[in-house]
């Protein structure tokens, strides 16, 4: 554990460090405020953040893989990769030490919305549970979109590599639910299962469904283990 | 303090490593004793790296048993990552981080508590003398100094054992010899395996030499003794005013001469003469051109360089195969 965050407090200092961390999240903010003001510009206006919180679906099917495609990738084109592996510390802790770093990253991407949400409580008087549910909803998307970034970043010594294998998983996860309507019987059930942006629609809503956060949790779980073992197989190579 | 000098600290039986179906390192067996400094020597690609990562536990053996510090590396990875400090060939190092900063996550990770991360952090920044540049970024420092960051990194933990995939390469002729005394000192404290293809380098810091060769050991010994048993077939050279054939023939029937081969300088014979190991034949030789009635201008056994030890023994070793 202490290793882990060792790791996770390195990283984000380097993140912090660089100007990529400060881009990422003026995009974020340019967009996500774009987005608000155009949902609550209609002709029915809607005292809610649903406006910004599911089209950050695409954002961050984008933003994800270029947050984490340093992480392992780099460290395996400098060598550092090889320090890491031959010091005391566990596998699953490297990769749990970048994985709570990337958070770190996405969660201060979110900062800069939270005056969206003190104007709409200015000029309005917004249910306070959709919002929550809704930020509730973004992390854990977010969680899942890095755990599939980190893995992609393990794949290879490549960056770019690394962003664009993420971003091609993490788009077809998205849409993949369209097909439901064309693959019959169980599949149907399976593909809207797996489409990581299906789960997110009720936390917009406000609905909290034990059912989607534990397909957040499952799902990055999952990739994250992935991640461990992609990290072992290079010692067998 | 006498039994522990001779203390295994590094245990290697029978260490064969494939990358597919290429044999990298086949059947290398071999100990280090505590305090010693081991050379591992080779050309490229012999499988000196490869030794040295399965050492580390980077990476595992496809069979064979490697102990460091009584630790199995495959069953007690963690114990044996404890105990090793590693310079990777190509030096490990975050571009984007001070020296200071960098030695302090390392010493973190291997859990050194903020004491002794303090203390030793300052003692290898004297040691490896980059007091100046503790504040520096390490993207802009030299190669030689990233080389002896990757040094300073490497024995910040007090590790007992000392593993460097070679330590000099790339670094200017003045940083050489200061990193070589440098390794040097360090022997005694640590024990040390460092991996060179420079074959001064290994006579000049090792106390022993295994030569590696398509991943197997050719020689393994002292360097002086090396070119001692090499000399197995001792050379002795002789210069010799005379009738050139009745010189080789004579010099042939001489009891223990095995080879005599001459290369001409106008009336006097440079003849190079080989002999069973052990017997030196310099007084039956000066005594034969003297009783002959020849000139005897030099007579001077040959010591094989390293150098010429690491072709023969190469060399006899693809004959072979």
């Amino acid at each position: 554990m202490k290793n882990t965050l060792v790791i996770a407090w390195k990283e984000t200092r380097t993140y912090f460090a660089s100007p990529m961390a400060y881009i990422v999240m003026a995009v974020y903010a340019a967009l996500a405020a774009y987005y608000f003001v155009t949902s609550i510009s209609g002709v029915l206006p809607e005292a809610t953040v649903r406006g910004y919180i599911i089209p950050t679906t695409f954002i961050f099917t984008l933003l994800s893989p270029i947050i984490t495609m340093r992480l392992l990738a780099e460290e395996q084109k400098m060598g550092t990769l090889e320090l890491l592996m031959t010091s005391p510390v566990r596998d699953y802790e490297i990769v749990m030490g970048k994985f709570l770093a990337s958070m770190a990253s996405l969660i201060s991407l979110l900062i800069p919305t939270v005056y969206l949400v003190v104007l709409l409580m200015w000029f309005a008087t917004p249910d306070t549970g959709p919002i929550l549910s809704g930020y509730l909803g973004i992390i854990l998307f977010g969680m899942a979109t890095l755990s599939v970034g980190l893995f992609a970043s393990s794949l290879s010594g490549n960056q770019i590599v690394a962003a664009v294998v993420a971003m091609g998983i993490l788009l077809l996860l998205s849409i993949i639910d369209l097909a439901s309507t064309y693959v019959g019987g169980i599949f149907t059930e399976l593909v809207l299962e797996i489409s990581i942006t299906t789960h997110l629609e009720s936390f917009a809503r406000g609905v909290i469904d034990t059912h989607d956060i534990i397909f957040y949790i499952i799902f990055t779980t999952f990739m994250l283990f992935l991640t461990v073992r992609s990290l072992e197989s290079r010692r067998w190579r | 303090m006498q039994d522990t000098t001779t203390t295994p600290m590094i245990e290697v039986t029978n260490l064969t490593k494939y990358y597919g179906d290429f044999p990298a390192v086949e059947n290398l067996s071999f100990t280090v004793n505590k305090g010693e400094i081991l050379g591992f020597l080779g050309p490229n690609a012999a499988g000196k790296t490869t030794t040295m990562r399965v050492l580390t536990g980077f990476m595992p053996p496809t069979s064979g048993t490697v102990k460091i510090a009584g630790f199995d590396v495959i069953d007690q990875s963690l114990e044996v990552r404890r105990h090793i400090g590693y310079l990777p060939e190509t030096v490990p190092l975050y571009t984007d981080m001070s020296i200071l900063e960098y030695l302090d996550f390392m010493g973190q990770l291997r859990g050194m508590d903020r004491q002794w991360r303090t203390r030793r952090i300052s003692e290898v920044i004297d040691i490896c003398r980059l007091g100046e540049y503790r504040s520096s970024l390490i993207g802009k420092l030299s190669k030689g100094f990233r080389q002896r960051v990757g040094i300073a990194q490497a024995v910040l933990h007090e590790p007992e054992v000392l593993i460097m995939d070679e330590p000099t390469i790339g670094i200017d002729p003045i940083q050489v010899v200061e990193t070589r005394n440098l390794i040097k000192s360090f022997g005694g404290e640590h024990t040390i395996i460092l991996s060179t293809h420079i074959l001064p380098e290994v006579s000049m810091v090792c106390e022993r030499v295994i030569i590696i060769h398509e991943g197997q050991v050719v020689a393994m010994d002292r360097p002086d003794n090396l070119s001692e048993r090499l000399r197995g077939t001792e050379r002795i050279e002789a210069d010799i005013r005379g009738p050139s054939a009745q010189v080789m023939s004579a010099l042939r029937d001489i009891p223990g001469v095995q080879e005599v081969t001459r290369t001409d300088r106008e009336d006097v014979g440079i003849y190079n003469i080989e002999t069973s190991s052990g017997a030196d034949l310099r007084e039956q030789i000066s005594n034969l051109v003297h009783d002959r009635g020849w000139g005897l201008l030099r007579l001077q056994p040959i010591q094989m360089s390293l150098e010429e030890i690491f072709l023969r023994l190469t060399a006899t070793e693809s004959d072979t195969t």
